[in-house]
């Protein structure tokens, strides 16, 4: 029997908000979350544009043992699931009685592999490098930091899928309790934010050079785009079973009805619409709805000029006839990598929860792709009951969610 | 280094490091059972002993060290005036 699944909990820790309420105003507003990081300038980047994300402070709130494990993107991790669970009505008690489990996109915890190698290089002793570094340095530091503070006890690994793991994060919690394998299971994404993060990405030319004007800087669809912002934080969404949400009492936020995943095949770098849209067609298909059932679409579209003309297509051919409301919400937070497929989950049920589409700000001049679309520059005031959020990444992979409005009615 | 020293740097690190509570810090406290560090915790002392005392740690030589003024008397006899 297949389950239905419905997001009872999220938590969200970014550039332009670290609470539902104030994400959710950012969203109204069109406010920008990005500013310039001047150790990036020192350490050589092309590029200093980021969304600026504090590090938030744990001494006295979690336990050194706990904390000297957690490598910054698990401390954005740990702010975002707490907010999660306490929206979700859970607490440490429930999950020691309840198996649950967790699925968790990061792909990168460069800050703590370059500074144990710092550590190695100047005393060439292994030893000396301390108790925390392989469990901050290890792509799964996220899930097993998660797992050991919050005593998670079901299915428990990271999904590693450049800029689509958050998205994939959900995509497979989805699917373990629609197949009845687990009734509650934490999903999300991770993305560090320090100047070691994203130096090697910022080697491709990819970033936005407009520093005279962070906040202009992310621009997806527009024709003056000259590349994406890197940011980062954390988003928490807490699935689960239906009957096991109503049972429980639980508030439904929203349900996710559909998942649909695609490989390019071919370039590691360039995308492609085929990929895209067979993806989008995918989530539809699994979700039983056409696109002219969608009500908004959340773009993956980076700013990057190669992108945001690929996804265009794609959107074109699928959403052409129905002309639904797109908004990249990157324009506002920058590409949040790791990240990004899970907190645009949680700020389009937001959208969807308040009854608006946040705009694509800094979206002026179409170009010849984007002026298809139905792209909204502004904040549109609209019923959302379906909507479809997407994100892709390097090598080609590709990840499309469906969500419908949470309901009670059975 | 004079014992005073060795001991207070010691307590110091043990209550800012490794957060130990103040109040558990005496001569005769067992690391592990009083002090609650276990074999994770001891990978940290050992960079921290090194930052402070300018000496590696050897583990066969910490093998009958259980209290804190034993390993007080181990750092003496690495770094203690002769």
């Amino acid at each position: 029997m297949v389950r239905r699944v419905v997001i009872t909990g999220m938590g969200i820790y970014s550039c332009i908000g670290k609470t539902l309420e104030e994400v959710k105003r950012s969203l109204y507003e069109g406010k920008s979350g990005i500013g310039v990081d001047n150790m990036r300038k020192e350490y050589g980047y092309r590029s200093p544009l980021t969304g600026i994300v504090e590090r938030p402070a744990l001494k006295g709130v979690l336990d050194r043992r706990l904390r000297v494990c957690l490598a910054e993107e698990g401390e954005y991790a740990y702010m975002a699931t707490l907010e999660a669970l306490r929206t979700a009505g859970i607490d440490v008690d429930y999950l020691e009685k309840n198996e649950t489990g967790i699925f968790y996109g990061n792909d990168s915890s460069a800050k703590a592999v370059i500074e144990a190698h710092g550590v190695a290089v100047a005393k060439k002793d292994t030893t000396l490098l301390g108790s925390g570094a392989i469990f901050q340095s290890m792509n799964s530091t996220v899930t097993m930091n998660l797992s050991t503070i919050f005593r998670l006890r079901g299915v428990n690994m990271t999904i590693s899928a450049a800029c689509a793991s958050g998205s994939h994060s959900i995509g497979l919690g989805y699917l373990f309790i629609s197949q009845g394998l687990q009734d509650i299971v934490l999903c999300g994404g991770a993305q560090e934010t320090n100047h070691y993060s994203m130096a090697s990405f910022d080697a491709l030319s990819a970033f936005s050079i407009r520093t005279d004007d962070p906040t202009k800087a992310s621009r997806p669809f527009d024709a003056g785009r000259d590349g994406l912002v890197p940011s980062g934080g954390a988003a928490s969404l807490i699935l689960e079973d239906y009957d096991h949400a109503i049972k429980r009492g639980a508030t439904i936020y929203a349900e996710v009805v559909g998942y649909g995943f695609s490989s390019n095949g071919a370039h590691i770098s360039q995308p492609s619409d085929v990929g895209c849209a067979a993806a989008m067609e995918r989530a539809l298909a699994n979700a039983g709805v056409t696109a002219a059932d969608v009500d908004y679409v959340n773009a993956h579209a980076t700013s990057t000029p190669q992108g945001d003309t690929f996804e265009a297509i794609a959107l074109d051919r699928i959403f052409g006839a129905s002309r639904p409301p797109i908004s990249s919400t990157k324009s506002m937070t920058g590409h949040e990598c790791w990240m990004a497929g899970a907190s645009e989950i949680i700020y389009s049920v937001l959208m969807m929860q308040n009854s608006f589409v946040a705009p694509n700000i800094n979206f002026e001049t179409p170009d010849e792709y984007s002026r298809k679309l139905n792209i909204a520059d502004k904040r549109v005031e609209k019923n959302i009951d379906l909507l479809l959020s997407n994100s892709f990444g390097f090598g080609g992979t590709n990840s499309a969610l469906v969500i419908k409005k949470g309901t009670t009615q059975p | 280094m004079k014992r005073e020293e060795i001991e207070s740097t010691v307590k110091n690190f043990l209550i800012e490091e490794i957060e130990v509570e103040e109040k558990n810090i005496v001569p005769e406290a067992l690391l592990k059972d009083d002090l609650g560090i276990d074999s994770l915790d001891f990978v940290d002392i050992v960079v921290i002993v090194e930052r402070n005392f300018g000496f590696k740690i050897k583990p066969e030589e910490m093998a009958g060290v259980r209290t804190l003024s034993q390993f007080c008397d181990y750092i003496e006899s690495k770094v203690g005036d002769k």
